[in-house]
């Protein structure tokens, strides 16, 4: 495989869009802005002079926080825009929203919205380079990134890693990123849920999917557990709390069938006690917080990588 | 006025013609069909030998917006696409605004139609009053202000008993229960079919199952009733196994597919860039497996008709994110190209068949003039060039909305002329022959 020394794109619409050199390109560089963040003066001028829009059509703390960090770490100059007391509850189209911040010309949009395709769309509008940041239940690009930087960090490798996604499936977008990823550099991965969660034709895209846990952590490297919401037990999805968590609840006694030295992630925020138990949480498996972390260093690798990467880091 | 069509390939398979013959028409109607007419005194025109002459085509399943709709389309703009399209007649949906629940509306559409003068329109009323599943509307009232036909469409006929009872009376009639056969809380909040395209797009899915659900339930209705359903835009291979179980039980079960199904697939949803809203129709693009079921279905007699179920909607509605995007597509100015291409110079049907899909069937099913051109029946005609190149170009549409995924697309078939009444109401200006026929009537 040629290494890549740029992206393709100038969009991070989502994983779809990038090949394997690509993905290597964006985790090297994402190491290398690790470094940054131990620095006593965590800020370099990389993007000075640069403008970015937060465009946050969905609540988000952890994501918009993190990307907010990134820039402000490179010096881009950053302005935020969320749904509530914007125009889009006066009942303005995306596209036209689109056209108004287009006119202020930023140089990138970081976008989340609840409608899947939403930043596509807006590509096709906008001149400015535009992040997804999480759409509906399609992609959240950078989430499998900072997940494949931390594999990488505890495991050396991606390639040939047993990787076992646990949880709602279906309603996932961190799953479908993940899935991309990960299949495309090499990793095997189970995908488990109750049947109800499951998207049919997920069994067609290079997944091994089983409804039973015990058959995915069986020898797993890598546990990803994913977010239940609670709206879900009223949907005809699940009968309840309790019987989600006696059935696909992540437990020390289940975590024995994995792999010696697995390591639990998970993309918060989490449901201790639905999808996963505190003692499995704050336990020695859990690199939870490493993904916080590495969050930081994958967003400024991506916003550094699209304004061309001709700064020095 | 008479005019004698000397010596031009008709095809007409309701009375048995594929073949040169000669047409001889006075003011609206057929006087004779046959070979070597004398003249008498007639105006001769020849066409082409390349040129096909067909009974007019009949679009069974369109909706025309108006009342209610009119930024979408009129009756005048929605008529003026048919002809174009090579539609002689359009049976036009009740979810307008308000709904075509009462004759007086049933007469506006009537109207405006005899004042646009282009295509016949045959309204279809609601099953319900507001098509809300509670209460029949007042069928026989219906039938004498011009409808042909009962539904819903845009809903499913909401229960079995309505549908029991819907088809009981409507029989008395003689008119047909058109349903959009499709199990809401199956369908749920889904906006694309339920298969490893919705699954990667992260899309919401509608199984084929939703559908084919309705269908099962129809059939059954229908046996016990012994009314005839008509199940519109069936799109899932599941539904076309119930149709032809239910044909072959003897039951009186009609279908119709549209070109968009039997011509593209969800893929159409990943591809230029993705979450195009053009792609986006319910029922939805199916799977491979369902459009091949669906050819198979054309190829062997178990679909009954080819409608277009033409959905005008504006752009600004259109260029909402996918999920909020309404459903449909404009049909009525790509259905002939896309037959022609995919279907007659694709080998699966030879040209009668495709005259009894279009224009044959459509009469029958409703009960309706045309179809056919006996002597003394109204002389709607369609003039196709089979062999032409055509590129869509939505920009060029007749039609008030131009939302269609088949922009750009070079396809070899198309429509020369289009003659209603004896009159040419469309003549395609790319063509020699379409000026020389307009010039002439």
């Amino acid at each position: 495989m040629t290494s890549a020394t740029a992206l393709r794109s100038r969009h991070l619409l989502g994983i779809a869009d990038l090949d394997p050199s690509e993905i290597e390109l964006v985790l090297e560089t994402a190491l290398a802005m690790k470094e940054i963040g131990t620095r006593p003066i965590k800020k370099v001028p990389t993007l000075r002079g640069r403008t970015i829009i937060n465009l946050f059509f969905e609540p988000s703390t952890r994501t918009r926080m993190s990307f907010e960090l990134a820039e402000k770490r490179l010096s881009a100059d950053t302005l935020g825009m969320t749904t509530t007391g914007s125009s889009v509850s006066k009942g303005e189209t995306l596209a036209d929203t689109a056209r108004t911040l287009e006119a202020m010309a930023p140089d990138m949009i970081v976008m989340r919205h609840g409608a899947s395709g939403a930043p596509h769309q807006l590509s096709r509008i906008c001149r400015a380079s535009i992040i997804n940041a999480g759409d509906g239940m399609h992609e959240h690009p950078t989430q499998a990134l900072l997940d494949a930087l931390t594999m990488l960090e505890r495991k050396r490798r991606l390639a040939g890693l047993q990787v076992a996604i646990i949880g709602d499936l279906v309603h996932s977008r961190v799953l479908r990123s993940n899935v991309l990823l990960l299949t495309r550099m090499g990793a095997a991965v189970r995908a488990c849920g109750p049947a109800t969660l499951v998207p049919p034709g997920l069994d067609r895209l290079g997944v091994r999917v089983t409804t039973s846990i015990d058959e995915a952590l069986d020898g797993a490297d890598v546990v990803m557990m994913l977010r239940v919401q609670h709206e879900r037990m009223s949907g005809l999805f699940l009968p309840s709390v309790r019987e989600y968590f006696t059935f696909f609840g992540l437990t020390p006694a289940r975590l024995e069938r994995a792999a010696p030295d697995v390591i639990v992630m998970h993309p918060g925020p989490m449901n201790r006690g639905v999808e996963i138990d505190s003692e499995v949480a704050d336990g020695p498996w859990s690199v939870i917080l490493d993904q916080v972390a590495n969050g930081v260093a994958v967003r400024m690798a991506v916003l550094y990588l699209l304004a061309g990467g001709e700064a020095e880091a | 006025m008479r005019i004698l069509l000397k010596s031009i390939h008709l095809v007409d398979p309701g009375a048995g013609r594929n073949g040169r013959f000669d047409v001889l028409m006075e003011d609206d109607r057929i006087l004779r069909v046959g070979p070597g007419l004398p003249a008498d005194g007639a105006h001769v025109v020849e066409l082409p030998s390349a040129l096909v002459v067909t009974p007019g085509l009949i679009d069974m399943h369109v909706h025309l917006r108006e009342p209610g709709h009119e930024h979408k389309e009129t009756i005048a703009t929605g008529t003026a696409s048919a002809v174009a399209g090579g539609f002689t007649a359009v049976a036009c949906m009740p979810n307008t605004d308000p709904v075509n629940d009462h004759s007086a509306v049933t007469e506006f559409i009537v109207k405006r139609a005899a004042e646009a003068k282009l295509a016949r329109v045959y309204p279809i009323g609601a099953v319900s009053m507001g098509s809300n599943g509670q209460q029949l509307t007042e069928i026989g009232d219906l039938r004498h202000a011009g409808c042909v036909a009962i539904s819903d469409d845009g809903r499913p006929v909401a229960t079995a008993l309505l549908m029991r009872r819907a088809m009981e009376y409507a029989s008395m009639f003689g008119m047909p229960v058109i349903d959009h056969c499709e199990d809401p809380s199956l369908k749920g909040d889904g906006v694309a079919h339920e298969g490893p395209v919705a699954a990667m797009l992260g899309l919401r899915g509608i199984p084929g199952a939703a559908e084919s659900v309705g269908v099962e339930r129809d059939i059954a209705v229908a046996e016990m009733t012994a009314g005839h359903v008509h199940i519109a835009h069936m799109s899932a291979r599941q539904s076309l196994r119930a149709v032809r179980a239910g044909k072959a039980a003897g039951i009186r079960v009609t279908c119709e597919v549209t070109p968009h199904h039997f011509v593209l697939t969800d893929q159409a949803l990943a591809e230029r860039g993705g979450y195009d809203a053009n792609t986006k129709m319910n029922p939805p693009l199916r799977e491979e497996a369902d459009r091949a079921a669906m050819i198979e279905g054309l190829r062997d007699g178990s679909i009954d008709v080819i409608a277009t179920d033409h959905a005008p909607h504006h752009a600004d509605e259109k260029s909402l994110e996918f999920d909020r995007a309404p459903f449909g597509i404009v049909g009525l100015e790509t259905a002939v190209s896309l037959c022609l291409d995919r279907l007659v110079h694709g080998g699966v049907i030879g040209l009668p068949r495709l005259v009894e899909l279009l224009s044959l069937n459509p009469a029958r099913v409703l009960g309706i003039p045309g179809g056919t051109l006996s002597e003394g029946a109204q002389a709607d005609l369609t003039v196709l060039a089979p062999d032409a190149t055509v590129t869509i170009d939505a920009r060029s549409f007749k039609s008030k909305s131009k939302n269609t995924p088949f922009d750009g697309w070079t396809l070899k078939g198309g429509v020369a002329a289009t003659i209603v009444g004896g009159r040419v109401v469309y003549a395609n200006e790319n063509m020699p022959v379409g000026r020389k026929l307009r010039d002439t009537t």
